[in-house]
């Protein structure tokens, strides 16, 4: 295993048993994602992009270990994971905060997973609402925040625990343009202070060049990494445009291009 | 209460007076109509459109009303009755939440029971009340029991519906952070449920009350069902109408509470009208 290696992909595979639209009561095989092979370098920020289908929301159920994989390893620092852990945090598209428990209360309760003691709970949960920018709205019920607002909730709850990696199933989907941009920028900058492993996924290709050191191109039917491509960027947050830099559209391009390569050759036309 | 807290706090303090005027403007608003009807009941029968023999003017009802109170008989009456809503009720908790918890929790219980339970449920409790008294007899214990009987299923299908509905994502948020299947149950599915388990206790408080009446009117020696069906006996018409009162302002009691119980428990949910 190479000295900053996190996370192996090895020829992965996950099939699950769906019904038989054709035949009533009969089942099929159906084949989410395969031949996944890639590494997660310790502390970078990688981007998974790919249209929905090609098994994005299945390659996350793996790394969090709540589903196992049909065949094939996935190792975090040398070791498989057989199970959901945290050494691992999860921050969902629908943010899926526990609506009874205040912002506070939901930062909380990870920590409480993890068996720290209360009076340091506090004073933890305190200081991750602070870096979120969210001290003034500690005790909010999540219903009584916006959708920016609730994502950030749900991004201090997981770092809270204090991962080694965050996983990210397109947390910024639901937002609208302006709360996402400032989301990414804060995310970056979240990235840089505590150099946690980042896996983000996203259907979003600017998104992905933006955020992603490396981004891993998916494709669908069944889901499996087309191309790796580096993104050269340095700096992006001193850049307050850096979308028009052309590294960046450079990028994009690439990105776009092996995404929609199939549609040329008329596979889905 | 909800009408209260629609009232934005700072008005309250800042500026008593206004804070009177909504107050005042608001219990108007709410009792006029009551008064209104109160009117008709006590012009009716004096203008002679209803027969006073069988309806008699509201200020009669009031009157006898408040001759049951001096006597102490209402007292005795609703105190019967509400003995036994509330062990009926309170058993009916006792058993329902807990059994509900666990057949929701066991997703093959829930298959194999749910016929059964809707059946139950949709059994008249009423329906049942002769097999009750051939069984426990006429004491207590068979009104205790039809109460217990009549409140068990809407708590008991309420709780399991809860349980198997608890959204998916935040069990899945839940067990991402490793926690055990016992703690996932008292952190996340035990408070996710407490909204609709309560719709089931609210439900279940209206019943006690129907069913206990209906009860006591069939067979007791005391209670406010015995109370209404004694006095129609005897032809005290005034004193009927009291009892039927009391009923009414008893439910209405129960009610309150519980919402007010309700409410505690689900601040985080969102108000739909606020």
């Amino acid at each position: 295993m190479p000295a900053n290696e996190k996370i192996r992909f090895e020829n992965v595979a996950k099939s699950f048993i769906v019904r038989d639209p054709k035949q009533k009561g009969a089942t099929q095989q159906f084949t989410a994602v395969k031949d996944l092979s890639f590494t997660v370098k310790e502390g970078e920020f990688i981007t998974l992009v790919g249209p929905s289908g090609c098994g994005k929301s299945t390659l996350l159920d793996l790394i969090s270990g709540l589903t196992r994989p049909t065949s094939g390893r996935i190792y975090m620092d040398g070791r498989e994971i057989t199970g959901p852990g945290l050494d691992r945090g999860i921050v969902f598209q629908q943010y899926a905060l526990f609506p009874w428990k205040t912002a506070r209360g939901n930062i909380e309760f990870g920590l409480e997973a993890k068996g720290v003691p209360k009076h340091e709970r506090k004073e933890l949960a305190e200081h991750f609402l602070a870096l979120v920018g969210l001290s003034a709205f500690a005790n909010r019920y999540p219903h009584e925040l916006s959708g920016g607002m609730k994502q950030r909730v749900a991004i201090a709850r997981s770092l809270a625990f204090n991962p080694d990696v965050l996983l990210m199933d397109e947390p910024f989907a639901a937002l609208d343009a302006q709360t996402r941009e400032t989301l990414q920028s804060e995310l970056l900058r979240i990235w840089q202070k505590t150099k946690k492993t980042i896996i983000f996924i996203t259907h979003g290709i600017d998104e992905a060049v933006y955020l992603g050191e490396r981004v891993v191109v998916l494709t669908p039917g069944p889901g499996t990494v087309k191309k790796i491509v580096d993104i050269p960027l340095k700096h992006r947050l001193d850049d307050a445009d850096i979308r028009s830099h052309p590294e960046f559209v450079k990028a994009r391009h690439e990105v776009w291009s092996l995404l929609h390569e199939l549609e040329y050759q008329g596979a889905y036309i | 209460m909800e009408n209260i807290k629609a009232v934005p706090a700072t008005l309250q303090s800042r500026n008593i007076r206004i804070g009177w005027s909504i107050n005042f403007r608001r219990l108007l608003k709410q009792s006029i109509v009551l008064v209104l009807l109160a009117l008709l009941w006590e012009i009716a029968p004096s203008t002679g459109i209803v027969d006073p023999a069988f309806f008699p003017p509201f200020s009669d009802v009031i009157r006898a009303l408040w001759d049951l109170i001096l006597s102490g008989e209402l007292f005795h009456h609703f105190a019967a009755s509400m003995i036994r809503s509330l062990s009926g009720f309170s058993l009916a908790l006792l058993i329902a939440i807990p059994l509900g918890l666990a057949i929701g929790w066991y997703p093959l219980a829930r298959e194999l029971l749910n016929p059964v339970l809707e059946l139950f449920r949709n059994t008249a409790a009423l329906a049942l009340l002769p097999v009750f008294m051939l069984v426990l007899g006429i004491g207590e214990t068979s009104k205790i029991a039809i109460v217990l009987f009549a409140c068990t299923w809407p708590i008991l299908l309420n709780t399991i519906a809860a349980v198997g509905n608890v959204d998916p994502l935040l069990i899945k948020s839940a067990r991402s952070m490793n926690i055990s299947s016992f703690k996932l149950f008292l952190k996340v599915i035990l408070p996710a449920s407490v909204p609709t388990i309560f719709t089931g206790i609210r439900m279940a408080g209206t019943g006690a009350i129907l069913v206990l009446i209906a009860a006591e009117m069939v067979g007791a020696k005391e209670g406010l069902g015995y109370l209404i069906t004694y006095s129609q006996y005897n032809f005290q018409i005034p004193e009927m109408f009291a009892g039927i009162l009391t009923i009414a302002l008893l439910g209405l009691l129960i009610n309150q509470g519980l919402s007010v119980i309700e409410r505690k428990f689900s601040r985080w949910k969102q108000q739909v009208n606020s």
